[in-house]
């Protein structure tokens, strides 16, 4: 049996009172419920304060570089897909710097799962506008306020038909377990994009201003295979902010696509020296 | 060498070159010469001026020579630009599609695209009949060239190799019987001997890529490297290798890593603009000795630079690219069979000193066609370095990844072998892979990164003198330049010049004693490269303190040839 206390329990460099701490808490439970032990579990992350989530998590862990999280994460499956492969990102990490994986992770629908912390915010440089924060909002850069569209990231997922999309509030331990763990069960990229309130740099969207807005999706609202629906509520924002799984499909995981990974995982395959001769053949 | 020819196909792009090229160069193959062949194209898919030049001979050729004897001329550029490379040569060129005002005793008329209409009912066989008329010019037996057609479009079906093989026939006896000064050239292959390979570098990579059991390559497109990722990819499924086209190369080199920690033997193709692209991804291999091998094939740069020409310019970048401090090894093969070997032993490199390894080449070496030797796979052994599960159980009870040893290199464990848990960290990290900022732990985890430089200086093969020991001259070259290189060698000591040759493949780190040793005896050394500023003269100079007295550098984009080097000294009055 896995318990919570396999999972570790670690000092962190976080702000007393960061949203971080109940994802790594609802992180936990997602596993432990699951019955995923640390060993089968592989967490890559980029940097950021989401980055170092794997750091405070007894298990094995991948943390590369800013923005990086999908390349190696999605390679990591490919290599052993019997890995519970998550992909733990930024919204600096995911929508800035690491913007066109995110898109392209979305076109290879690899298994695996990538939650995303939203603060709004950039944390780890200090309080800069990242790319999901509100127009207006004043940082030490952005003097004027922020001029840019906030990106809408579980619209853009739906958009490219992103085999999983939701999105959970740290605010809410129990129903963000809930997720992580449908999201992991999901076969296909699942993205959960969690709202964190950034206690220290990110004085707009706080946990009162998003308790007050953030509200469950009831289940059979919509078959969640309506991609249509799916893309008309993940653009509601504002007053009203819906939280749990907005869309799902059943598009073929790129694992699955790679015949030579049928027989075994990648990593089990043996060099085949001998048989390059039959190639070497053809250039006589 | 008694005999040394070379022919040349020019046209336009589109027009068909690289399949008389290579078909030629493969019937030359089969009927018992050395062959050598290099194309020369601009970055476009149509149109243009491009050349295949191709050279036979009854001795080892790994070099082009300037002097061309028979010119396949498929348009008016070609007459216009290299009537004046021949001597005493022919042109075969269809006057019922080119048209040419004036007249040169050399021009020889062979109607092409009639021919072809005639015996293979279609004007698409010209390309053929021109391989079938050099064949009759040269007086060889068409054989070889009817074994490669019957090869080549086996999978078209009969019909189709019937026709070429029709067409190729009426070319080389159009040939014979019309040609007016009979078996001008007296070529005649060498004696029986046991086949031999053509192929160019990039195959020889590709080769030795898969014989290495590689299981993930990851790349972007991009000339010259992209040979190696289509040769990998077009047998990924035979020998179990799974090969993504990455977003870009930043994922590119990142998907490699990712692969690599999880336990695949991972690689990436690239060159100098995508491995730009990589820097950031090449330093986090080097802090989380995560083994990887990157092929970088060199073009001229900056930037887009000449995209479809060759240079060594992107040493000294490979050598320092990224920021910070770790170690790296580069390997630059100079020949296919070097090209074979040294990528299969990249790997090995990789995975026991846990750090990128880079196999270096450029567009000359990767596409050019050499004849080689057989390659022997019993040569290749695979060593993975990796700790069993029983080794774990027994030996590593309290697994650190980052394990402190006395040469620096810790045993390696996967994600996933059970009871260890794999932790790697891009920031500076504890034994375990946990972030550690202490400046205790710092000096301690860079002495042991940087140690393993050490202990691989060692086995980095010093390189061997070619030529007379206590020759007058020394040339010094690394990687691509070999061929040209030995042979300008072997023509200035023909001509009574002393000259031997220290040529380098393993670049980094450099066994600079063994170096010192071998260069000491030589009296001038001039070191040959194909970049403006003598970068591997500047790192023997840095790293094993020798000073060569002159350096022979090209950056027009366009290999070395033997003569190019020849001159070049000449008019430097080395000799």
């Amino acid at each position: 049996m896995v318990s919570v206390e396999d999972y570790g329990d670690y000092e962190t460099a976080w702000c007393p009172g960061c949203g971080d701490f109940n994802i790594l808490k609802a992180l936990k439970h997602a596993l432990v419920n699951l019955g995923k032990a640390p060993s089968e579990v592989l967490m890559v992350s980029g940097i950021g304060q989401a980055g170092k989530l794997p750091h405070y998590l007894n298990c094995n862990f991948f943390n590369g570089l800013h923005g990086r999280t999908l390349p190696p994460a999605t390679a990591a499956k490919l290599a052993n897909h019997e890995m519970t492969v998550l992909a733990v990102a930024g919204d600096g990490d995911c929508y800035g710097e690491g913007g066109n994986h995110l898109i392209h992770a979305i076109r290879r629908n690899p298994d695996i799962t990538l939650i995303v912390h939203d603060n709004q915010i950039y944390g780890l440089t200090k309080g800069q506008a990242s790319p999901t924060s509100e127009r207006g909002m004043v940082s030490k850069i952005q003097r004027q306020g922020v001029f840019n569209n906030p990106l809408k990231p579980l619209a853009l997922a739906i958009s490219q038909d992103c085999s999983f999309v939701s999105r959970g509030y740290a605010g809410d331990v129990p129903h963000l377990t809930e997720l992580i763990m449908k999201a992991i069960r999901h076969r296909g990229l699942s993205l959960v994009e969690v709202l964190q309130p950034c206690v220290t740099f990110n004085k707009l969207n706080t946990f009162k201003w998003y308790s007050e807005r953030v509200y469950k999706m009831e289940e059979g609202e919509y078959p969640l295979d309506d991609r249509v629906k799916a893309f008309e509520r993940s653009l509601e924002w504002g007053e009203k902010i819906p939280l749990g799984v907005l869309y799902m499909n059943e598009r073929p995981v790129l694992e699955d696509n790679h015949e030579v990974l049928r027989s075994a995982p990648l990593i089990r395959h043996k060099p085949q020296t001998e048989k390059v001769n039959i190639l070497i053949d053809g250039f006589m | 060498m008694n005999l040394d020819l070379t022919i040349k196909i020019g046209g336009a792009a589109g027009q068909g070159l690289d399949t008389i090229g290579s078909v030629l160069s493969k019937s030359l193959l089969k009927s018992g010469f050395y062959v050598f062949s290099t194309q020369y194209y601009l970055s476009r898919i149509r149109g243009g001026h491009n050349t295949f030049q191709i050279r036979i001979s009854d001795a080892e050729v790994r070099a082009m020579d300037e002097n061309v004897d028979i010119l396949i001329a498929l348009d008016r550029t070609s007459i216009d630009r290299h009537l004046d490379e021949m001597s005493d040569g022919v042109v075969i060129v269809d006057r019922d599609v080119v048209e040419l005002e004036t007249e040169h005793d050399s021009i020889f008329h062979v109607p092409m695209l009639k021919i072809a209409k005639d015996a293979g009912g279609n004007k698409i066989y010209a390309n053929t009949v021109a391989a079938g008329a050099a064949m009759g010019l040269l007086c060889l037996s068409l054989d070889a060239l009817n074994d490669v057609l019957t090869s080549i479009f086996r999978k078209k079906g009969q019909e189709i190799i019937d026709n070429n093989l029709k067409v190729a026939k009426a070319g080389y006896d159009y040939v014979r019987a019309n040609y007016p000064h009979g078996c001008k050239f007296d070529v005649l292959a060498p004696e029986a001997q046991e086949r031999k390979m053509l192929l160019s570098g990039n195959d020889g990579v590709g080769l030795g890529a898969l014989a290495a059991g590689v299981h993930f390559l990851s790349a972007y497109p991009m000339s010259p490297s992209t040979g190696v990722l289509n040769f990998i990819a077009g047998h990924a499924g035979e020998f179990g290798v799974v090969v993504e086209q990455a977003e870009d190369e930043i994922a590119a080199l990142n998907m490699a890593l990712g692969a690599s920690f999880t336990g695949a033997r991972s690689m990436v193709t690239t060159s100098g603009g995508g491995f730009s692209l990589m820097a950031e991804a090449l330093g986090l291999a080097g802090i989380t000795e995560t083994p990887v091998v990157i092929f970088l094939a060199q073009r001229p740069g900056p930037a887009t630079g000449l995209p479809t020409m060759t240079e060594q310019g992107d040493l000294l970048f490979a050598l320092h690219a990224a920021q910070g401090e770790f170690p790296r090894c580069i390997l630059a093969p100079g020949t296919p069979d070097e090209c074979f070997y040294m990528t299969a032993e990249a790997f090995n490199i990789a995975e026991k000193y846990q750090m990128p390894v880079f196999v270096m080449s450029d567009q000359y070496l990767a596409d050019s066609m050499f004849t080689c030797k057989r390659f022997d796979t019993s040569k290749v052994i695979v060593e993975r370095h990796l700790l069993s599960d029983q080794e774990l159980r027994t030996k590593h009870g309290d697994y650190r990844r980052y394990k402190f040893t006395p040469g620096g290199i810790s045993p390696r464990a996967l994600p996933g072998q059970e009871g260890v848990l794999v932790r790697a960290d891009s920031d500076e990290h504890d034994e375990f892979g946990f972030i550690d900022e202490t400046q205790e732990n710092r000096i301690r985890m860079m002495d042991k990164r940087m140690n393993k430089l050490e202990l691989l200086a060692g086995e980095m093969k010093p390189p061997e003198i070619y030529g007379p020991h206590d020759a007058k001259l020394t040339l010094i070259g690394w990687g691509s330049t070999y061929g040209p290189l030995a042979e300008a060698v072997d023509i200035l000591n023909r001509d009574g010049h002393s000259t031997n040759l220290v040529h380098f493949n393993y670049i980094h780190p450099l066994p600079a004693e063994s170096i010192r040793k071998i260069l000491a005896g030589s009296k001038k050394k001039v070191c040959v490269e194909n970049n403006y500023t003598g970068q591997f003269a500047g790192l023997l100079r840095a790293e094993a303190g020798i000073e060569v007295s002159d350096k022979v550098l090209r950056y027009d984009g366009l290999p070395f040839t033997p003569m190019s080097i020849i001159k070049a000294l000449r008019e430097k009055k080395v000799i």
